[in-house]
This record gives C-alpha cells, sequence and structure tokens, in this order.
C-alpha cells in the first residue's frame, strides 16, 4: 500500500533532522494560522497564489528564492561548523551520512532553488515591463512554471522530515549514485525534484523567449531593448537548449534506478562518463544562465546610477551573445582529469578562456560607464563595485582552472569551490541584492532602508572573503571538498577563518530580514509616489509603483534607446507630458487554479514515485493531467478592464507624474 | 585565549613544511606550479590596474565632486572599444598559447624522458582505500605507495568501485580512476621523502579516510624494501581480494608478498570478485589519534 514507506523514514532517533523538523512545521503551522486568523488567506489567493500577472508571479519566485536562502545557509554553516571541529582525531558532530546529505542538499538549493527563482523572478517582474508591454506571451504557463518549481522545492524539504537526501553531492555522478551504491531514496527525491522543477524552467524558457522575441512596445526594436532584457534572452535560449539535456539525464538515471537500465552502471555496458558528459552540457550553461541575467542587472545599475547610458551598448549586446555561444563548448572542463589527451584538453581549456574575453569587456564597459558619470553611492552600487572587484579575482582563478594543467593540481579542491563561490556569491548573489534594492520600491511603492542595506552589502563582501579566501589557500595546501573529516591539524586556523565569514554572512541574512521589516514598519517616510526613484532610465519607471495590472494604460510608443529617459527628457524641456492618448478597454488573463493544483497533483506523484507508491504515483499523474485537460476547455480566459478605470488611474498617474517632471524641470 | 594563539601560530609554521602542490618534489608537479605562478602574474597584470580604475573612477566621478565632469550623454568611443576588446583578447592569446604547449607537454598518459627505467605501479581505488599493485615486482600494498627517488613511475589506474581520483599533491597532476576503464598517468619524486596523498573525487561515506603515503625512497633502498617484502605476509589471491574489497575506512598499511597476476586487469574487465554492495556505514573507524 505505502511501497517503501514505513514509520522508519522519520528520524526519531537523529537529534538534528527531527529537531529542525519540528520547528520547521511548528514555524509553518503557526504562520499559517497567523493569516488565516488575519483572514488573509482570500488575498493570497486571488493575489498572488492564482495570479497570472507576471510581477505577481515575480514576487512568489523571489520570496521562494529568499526562504531557500535562510535553508540553503543553514546548511552551509553546518558544513564550515564540522570542517572546524572534525579535524585530526576528532570526528565532529555530523557522521558522514548526514554531512555528505548536507552538501549536496546545500549545492542543490543553492542553485535550483535560490539563484534560479531568484534570477526569474526578475526576468518576470522587470522584462514585460521595461519591453513596455502588459504580460508575458504565456500568462497561465508562467504560474504553472511557479508552482512546478516550488513543488521541486517542496518535495527537497520533505526529505529533511521523511527518509533521506541524497549523499553524492549537488550533480549526483553515477556509479555512486546507481542503486547498486546509492540503495536509499534521498537520489530519488534528488532526481524527482530536479525533474519537476526542470519541467517548470523549461516552460519559462519558453515563455520568455517568445515574449522577447515577439511582445515588444511599438518602436522598441532588438537594438533598444535595454540591455537586462538581452541578457535575460541569451538566459532564456540557453535554458531552452540546456534544460532537456538535463532532463533527459536524470531520466536515464531514472531508468537505470527504478527499471534496472544501464545507461551509467558498472556492468551491462553502462558507461559512467556519458553522465559526466551529459549533466555539464548542462551544467556549465546553467552558470550562465545565472549570471547573463546578473550582468543585466549590473548593466541597469550602473548606468542609473551614475546618470549616463551604458558605455558601449552594442558590444556588450555583442558580448552577451558571445558568452551565450561559447557556454556551449566549454563543458569538458569540468573533467580534465578524466585522461582525454593533450589535443582535446587544450581546446576545451583555451575555448573556456575565450569566455574570458566578452566578459572583460563588460567590466571595462561598466567602468566607462561610470567614467565621465554623476555616481550616487547607493546600495546596489555598493554591489556593483564590490561585485566588480570580486569578479575579477573570480575570472583569475577561473582562468586558472582552464588551464588543463593547472587543474590537473587543484581540480576539486578547496580552491575550486572558493573560485566558484567567488564568481556565484561575487558575481550572481551580488547583483541579485542590488536588483533586490533597485526594484523593491516598483514592486511594493517604497525603498528599502538604506542604512541597513549597506551593512547587509559589508557582511557579504567581507564575509565572503574571509569565508573563501582561505579555502584558496587549503586548496594549493592540497585540501580537496567534501571531506566530512579533515586529516590535517595544521588546516584548522583557515578552517575557522571561513567559519567566521559564513557567520558574518549569516548575520547578513539576518539583517535582510530586519530591513524588511523595518522597511515596512517605516514605509510612510520611504514612499515612492513618482514610480521614478531613482532617476531611471528604462520603462518600468515610467508608470507608478506599484503598477497596475496592466502595467501601461497606453503601450509606450519608443524612440530610441533609452525609451524612457528620451520621454523623461522631452517632458522636463517641454515642461508637458505627451497628449494624452485615446484610452480603450484592457483585456487581461484571469487568475487561473490551474498552476497550483496541476503542481500538487504533480508533487504527489513525485512523493509517490520516490517511496514506491505506485497507485498513487498514476493518480498524481492523472490528476496532473487531467487539470491541464480541464483548463484546455473552459470558455472564458480574460476579462476587461473597462475604459472608464484605465481613464481614471491613467489620468491620476499622469497627474503625479506631471508634478514630478515639473519638480525636476525646476531643479534643472 | 593566548595558548589558543600560540598553537594557531605553530600550527601555521609548520604548516608551510607540506605546502602541497607549491612544494613540488618532482617535474611534473615543479612545471605545474610553474604555470600556475606565470598565468598568475600575466594576469595579475591586467586585473590590478582595473581593480584600482574601478575604485578610482567611482570615487572621481562620484555625484558632488564638482572638480569632476559630468558627461550625461557620452556612451561611445572607438578607440577605447578597440582597447577593452584587445586587453582580453590579447591576454587570452598569451595564455591559450601556454595552454596548447602545456597540455600536450604535461598530458598525463606520456611516459617522462629519463635514462632510468620506469616502475610499473597498477592502482585500484576501493571502498575506501587504495591498493598498489607492482606487476615487475610481484608484490601489493595498501595505503602505502613506495617508489624509488628519481625514477619515473608509470601508473595504470582503475577503480574497483565508484569514481575516486588518485592524486598526491606535491607531486603534481591527479587522475581519475573510473571502474571498467584504465587510466593512466605518469610522475617522477626526485626528492625523497613521505608526501601525503588521498582521493580528491568524492566517493561516498568512507570519503575522508581514503588517504594514504607515498614514500619516496633512494632507488637502492627501494629495491631492497621491495625483495624483502616478496613472499612475506599473506598473499594477494582472489579470498584476499574479496576480503579486502569489503567498505572499509582509514585503513592501516597493508603489504601483500604476492599477488595473483593479472589481478589488475581482472579487475578492469570485472572479473575479480564481485565488489559487495557497501552496507550504510553508521558508525565509520575513527581516524588513528594524531592522524
Amino acid at each position: 500500500m505505502f511501497g517503501r514507506l514505513t514509520w522508519d523514514a522519520i528520524p526519531f532517533h537523529e537529534p538534528i533532522p527531527l529537531i529542525t523538523s519540528l520547528v520547521v512545521l511548528i514555524a509553518v503551522g503557526a504562520i499559517t494560522f497567523w493569516v488565516w486568523r488575519k483572514g488573509w488567506w482570500p488575498y493570497l489567493w486571488n493575489e498572488y497564489i492564482t495570479s497570472t500577472d507576471h510581477k505577481k508571479i515575480g514576487i512568489m519566485y523571489i520570496v521562494m528564492a529568499l526562504v531557500m536562502l535562510v535553508r540553503g545557509f543553514a546548511d552551509a554553516i553546518m558544513m564550515r561548523a564540522q570542517q572546524s571541529l572534525a579535524i585530526g582525531s576528532s570526528q565532529g558532530y555530523l557522521p558522514p551520512e548526514h554531512y555528505n546529505q548536507i552538501f549536496s542538499a546545500h549545492g542543490t538549493i543553492m542553485i535550483f532553488f535560490v539563484a534560479m527563482p531568484f534570477i526569474i523572478g526578475f526576468m518576470n517582474f522587470v522584462v514585460p515591463l521595461q519591453l513596455g508591454v502588459r504580460d508575458v506571451a504565456f500568462p497561465t504557463l508562467n504560474n504553472v512554471s511557479f508552482w512546478l518549481n516550488a513543488s521541486g522545492a517542496l518535495l527537497i524539504n520533505l526529505s529533511l522530515f521523511i527518509g533521506e537526501f541524497a549523499r553524492t553531492g549537488w550533480l549526483g555522478f553515477p556509479p555512486l549514485s546507481e542503486k547498486a551504491f546509492s540503495p536509499g531514496v534521498g537520489v530519488d527525491y534528488y532526481l524527482v525534484a530536479l525533474q519537476i522543477s526542470g519541467v517548470g524552467t523549461v516552460l519559462t524558457g519558453v515563455n520568455f523567449v517568445t515574449t522577447i522575441l515577439k511582445i515588444r512596445a511599438p518602436g522598441m526594436s532588438y537594438l533598444r531593448m535595454p540591455v537586462f532584457c538581452w541578457t535575460a534572452l541569451a538566459s532564456n535560449l540557453l535554458i531552452i537548449a540546456a534544460f532537456p539535456v538535463l532532463t533527459v539525464v536524470l531520466a536515464e538515471l531514472m531508468l537505470d534506478r527504478y527499471l534496472g537500465f544501464h545507461f551509467f552502471t558498472n556492468d551491462g555496458g553502462g558507461n559512467s562518463m556519458l553522465y559526466m558528459n551529459l549533466i555539464w552540457v548542462w551544467g556549465h550553461p546553467e552558470v550562465y544562465i545565472l549570471v547573463l541575467p546578473a550582468f543585466g542587472i549590473y548593466s541597469e545599475v550602473a548606468s542609473t546610477f551614475s546618470g549616463k547610458p551604458l558605455f558601449g551598448y552594442r558590444s556588450m549586446v555583442f558580448a552577451t551573445l558571445a558568452i551565450c555561444l561559447i557556454s556551449f563548448m566549454v563543458w569538458l572542463h569540468h573533467f580534465f582529469t578524466m585522461g582525454a589527451g593533450g589535443d582535446i584538453n587544450a581546446v576545451f581549456g583555451i575555448a573556456s578562456m575565450i569566455i574570458g574575453i566578452p566578459t572583460g569587456v563588460k567590466i571595462y564597459n561598466w567602468l566607462f560607464t561610470m567614467y565621465g558619470g554623476r555616481v550616487r553611492f547607493t546600495v546596489p552600487v555598493y554591489y556593483l563595485i564590490g561585485f566588480m572587484l570580486t569578479f575579477v579575482i573570480g575570472g583569475l582563478t577561473g582562468v586558472l582552472l582552464a588551464i588543463p594543467p593547472v587543474d590537473f593540481v587543484v581540480h576539486n579542491s578547496l580552491f575550486l569551490v572558493a573560485h566558484f563561490h567567488q564568481v556565484i556569491i561575487g558575481g550572481v548573489v551580488f547583483a541579485l541584492m542590488a536588483g533586490y534594492t533597485y526594484w523593491f520600491p516598483k514592486a511594493f511603492g517604497f525603498t528599502l532602508d538604506e542604512r541597513i542595506g549597506k551593512w547587509i552589502f559589508w557582511c557579504w563582501f567581507i564575509g565572503f572573503h574571509l569565508a573563501f579566501m582561505p579555502l584558496y589557500v587549503l586548496g594549493f595546501w592540497g585540501a580537496t571538498r567534501r571531506m566530512q573529516h579533515i586529516p590535517d591539524p595544521t588546516w584548522a586556523p583557515w578552517l575557522h577563518v571561513a567559519f567566521v565569514g559564513a557567520a558574518i554572512i549569516g548575520l547578513g541574512i539576518a539583517l535582510t530580514v530586519v530591513q524588511l521589516l523595518y522597511s515596512i514598519r517605516t514605509r510612510d517616510q520611504h514612499r515612492d509616489v513618482t514610480g521614478d526613484p531613482w532617476d531611471g532610465r528604462t520603462l518600468e519607471w515610467l508608470t507608478l509603483s506599484p503598477p497596475p495590472h496592466y502595467n501601461f494604460a497606453v503601450l509606450p510608443d519608443v524612440h530610441g534607446e533609452e525609451a524612457y529617459w528620451v520621454r523623461k527628457q522631452t517632458a522636463i524641456k517641454q515642461d508637458q507630458l505627451i497628449e494624452e492618448p485615446d484610452y480603450q478597454p484592457i483585456e487581461m488573463p484571469l487568475n487561473t487554479p490551474t498552476g497550483v493544483i496541476v503542481a500538487f497533483f504533480a508533487a504527489v506523484c513525485g512523493f509517490a514515485l520516490i517511496w514506491y507508491i505506485w497507485w498513487l504515483a498514476i493518480l498524481g499523474l492523472v490528476g496532473a493531467f487531467g487539470i491541464f485537460v480541464w483548463y484546455a476547455w473552459r470558455d472564458e480566459h480574460e476579462h476587461i478592464i473597462p475604459v472608464e478605470e484605465v481613464r481614471a488611474n491613467a489620468r491620476e498617474r499622469r497627474r503625479i507624474r506631471m508634478e514630478h517632471l515639473h519638480n525636476l524641470s525646476q531643479s534643472t | 585565549m593566548k595558548r589558543i594563539a600560540i598553537a594557531a601560530a605553530v600550527s601555521l609554521l609548520t604548516a608551510a613544511c607540506n605546502r602541497g602542490i607549491l612544494d613540488p618534489v618532482g617535474p611534473i608537479g615543479a612545471q605545474e606550479k610553474q604555470i600556475l605562478i606565470n598565468s598568475t602574474a600575466i594576469m595579475l597584470a591586467i586585473i590590478i590596474p582595473t581593480m584600482i580604475a574601478t575604485v578610482a573612477f567611482a570615487w572621481w566621478f562620484r555625484r558632488g565632486n564638482a572638480k569632476a565632469t559630468y558627461r550625461p550623454d557620452w556612451e561611445y568611443s572607438g578607440a577605447i572599444e578597440m582597447v577593452v576588446w584587445a586587453i582580453p583578447a590579447l591576454t587570452i592569446l598569451l595564455l591559450g598559447g601556454i595552454t596548447w604547449i602545456a597540455s600536450h607537454d604535461l598530458d598525463p598518459a606520456k611516459p617522462l624522458k629519463s635514462n632510468v627505467p620506469p616502475l610499473k605501479v597498477e592502482v585500484v581505488s576501493l571502498d575506501w582505500k587504495w591498493l598498489f599493485i607492482y606487476p615487475d615486482q610481484g608484490i601489493a600494498t595498501v595505503n602505502q605507495l613506495v617508489i624509488p627517488a628519481g625514477t619515473p613511475v608509470q601508473f595504470r589506474l582503475t577503480s574497483a568501485t565508484v569514481w575516486n581520483s588518485f592524486f598526491v599533491p606535491q607531486m603534481g597532476t591527479m587522475i581519475y580512476t573510473m571502474p571498467r576503464m584504465t587510466t593512466r598517468l605518469n610522475l617522477q619524486a626526485d626528492r625523497q621523502g613521505e608526501y601525503n596523498g588521498l582521493s580528491s573525487h568524492f566517493s561516498g561515506d568512507g570519503f575522508p579516510g581514503m588517504q594514504f603515503k607515498v614514500q619516496a625512497l633512494p632507488a637502492d633502498q627501494f629495491a631492497m624494501w621491495a625483495q624483502g617484502a616478496r613472499g612475506q605476509g599473506v598473499p594477494l589471491d582472489g579470498r584476499g581480494y574479496a576480503e579486502l574489497s569489503k567498505p572499509s575506512s582509514y585503513v592501516k598499511p597493508i603489504t601483500y608478498g604476492a599477488v595473483a597476476p593479472g589481478l589488475f586487469d581482472a579487475i578492469v574487465s570485472g572479473r575479480a570478485p564481485a565488489n559487495p554492495v557497501p552496507p550504510p556505514l553508521h558508525n565509520p573507524p575513527a581516524p588513528p589519534a594524531g592522524a
């Protein structure tokens, strides 16, 4: 009846997971109850859970990413604590089977359920606004994508309470992840969660490529799109090309585990090198799926806060597309030590370095964007400069790793761990924090507290360097990654410094929560009444904060790059807005519970697969599919916003903007 | 507090004696260290000015600096574009050249040039220890690799379990050991001494206990050691191998005075006694005190 699922799956005898489970369950229960007592469920259901509004979906992605960041960080600090304690004759406080789950969960969660949803959240929130349109191409699909991602996150967290998580690292290399060596449910949790969320990610990719290619405001030609939209396009093209590979390679491993196939087994003609190749054919572009939109965020921040257009816009676009293309041709640099021979290693090594050229150009373009500007030292600019200083070192260590003979001695070492944290934290996380501060007022109508924002920056910046610079040193000393026990007592001081660094990052994360609560309490002092708090240059700053569901009463007419800046300057010069257009009623997609119900059945199906509860798996699959069919048959897809409402809102907006622009024209 | 500080200082000093890849003991490691340093220097020549410029530009062009010229429409300069594409391109051209040559020179499978005939060693990674077979000497060891200093060592490597990676940081190049496949590696230690070796590819619960020692002895002492080991102790036959391949970790060095002929090839082709499925290792053996 319940397959492999018995009471033994609950960790009654292991205090750490048991207490964590109880705390999480109580917290979730308390929040649910509190929301219910406040009577907020209908609001959440109507405004967020079933919303097809790209802005609301974007916010949900980012909330999920922030929650999962806490989980991923908890794993990180436990690892650092274990490595600070388990040195020489001490075994620390985590046995191997627990420690190995933690580092596997840390990587999986941080990449798939923190960085990805955070980035996709920004793309959701920003891209349609910057393109001057009302929504993405497929709004319902967008909601489904989010909830499928959330199902994946749910299953990963469930593994903490019921059963175990994978002990095979974040990429689950076979043969270790094969049934012969990992008979438990951990790898199945990993596979199923990633398969479900992967479907959501591919759908997102399809949705955004279609949106960017087909739906833009009149006059918004490709070379007038903001750089963030370009990077989002490149990133989503990579998603479409790379994620199916992940789906296939994980499906092959599932066939091995569930049906006794021999894709990657040691016997029966299986070949685990194939998995290594395929997973990195996805895995390397994945890095650029994350970092390209991050580059887009830095571009927006650099230009806005320097009060200048981005330096070398076309060169930036070209560099983005070059990275997009080359990132598919370098996957082998993740396993130079497989012994492929001089020719192959050299070709892939040099191809990897070539990515450094367009990336270097980007750094210089941001540099020259600041040159001749009036740089305002806001929180996003702190992150921009912190990024530029950190990322060039990450680039240096990256090029070192791309030289095969150097890789031969630092591959899989703590040097490697330090390198990719340097580019992911210094590159992606700093951008996420910059974007979070930058677009927060657009989403909620008030800015985040600046002073706490700077403290958070310093926590990340100092914490990062303390946590990871020692790992470079240890990597030189021959320290490899994923060690539950440290053999050499002389490494202790460096590991202790790394622990302190991680704790400082933890303080930064805690302060992020404090900043949010404090900013909400004091929001009346930080109101963004104009819709343009940073003197922006792209179309999202044209509309109010928060924007109405339909974003723009009339789609903006774009003349030239920097659509909003040109329009704003003309209005300031003439001291008047453009002529009032002829308002029309607006058709907007209806809310739909499709996403959340499909995701519920997908999660049920996934859970049943993990525990071999076959009848429930079939039920879940039929349920998920049935909902789609039901949705396809419904008659009404859209509702009409009457012209009176559009006109009234638009006139109010024009009054506010007129006042704002008048003030600006007075001040210049 | 003071004691901790002293302990930290002492351990930092002693650490300097074993600096991993920065203290190579053979030609491969030495060349790799040289490439590491050269490439870092080449890149730092570009990166340090860039970092200084980042801070300097941002600071000088801060809002409120009346001396800085505001050029609100300056967004393109052909000359600057050319320079910013040229700088990274030339750097990568140089590094790419180094990479092409070094990747071929330091190919792990390439035999080392030497007047001394090489020593052959067959390496098998097991759950979770290393088996070293000396086919010409007819002996085998576990977790202890004894080699003659100044002599090239030709390794053939495989795994009887999941993937691992054979790595002696002070000797240089690591390489994967993969089940049902053979990789090749050539290394040499010129300096006598004892060096740490490890698995540098995660392989399961007993992974951190997969450490081994390399002893580089003078050639004559190595010959004496091999002579003395032959015929001594237990032989590594089918039963011995089946026993050895049971999962265990933090295994103390073992020497086998005889080895079943063709054992390595039998392991590669899957004919050796099957490796039993490792049971979950709930209580791994603790590392010996002071390890």
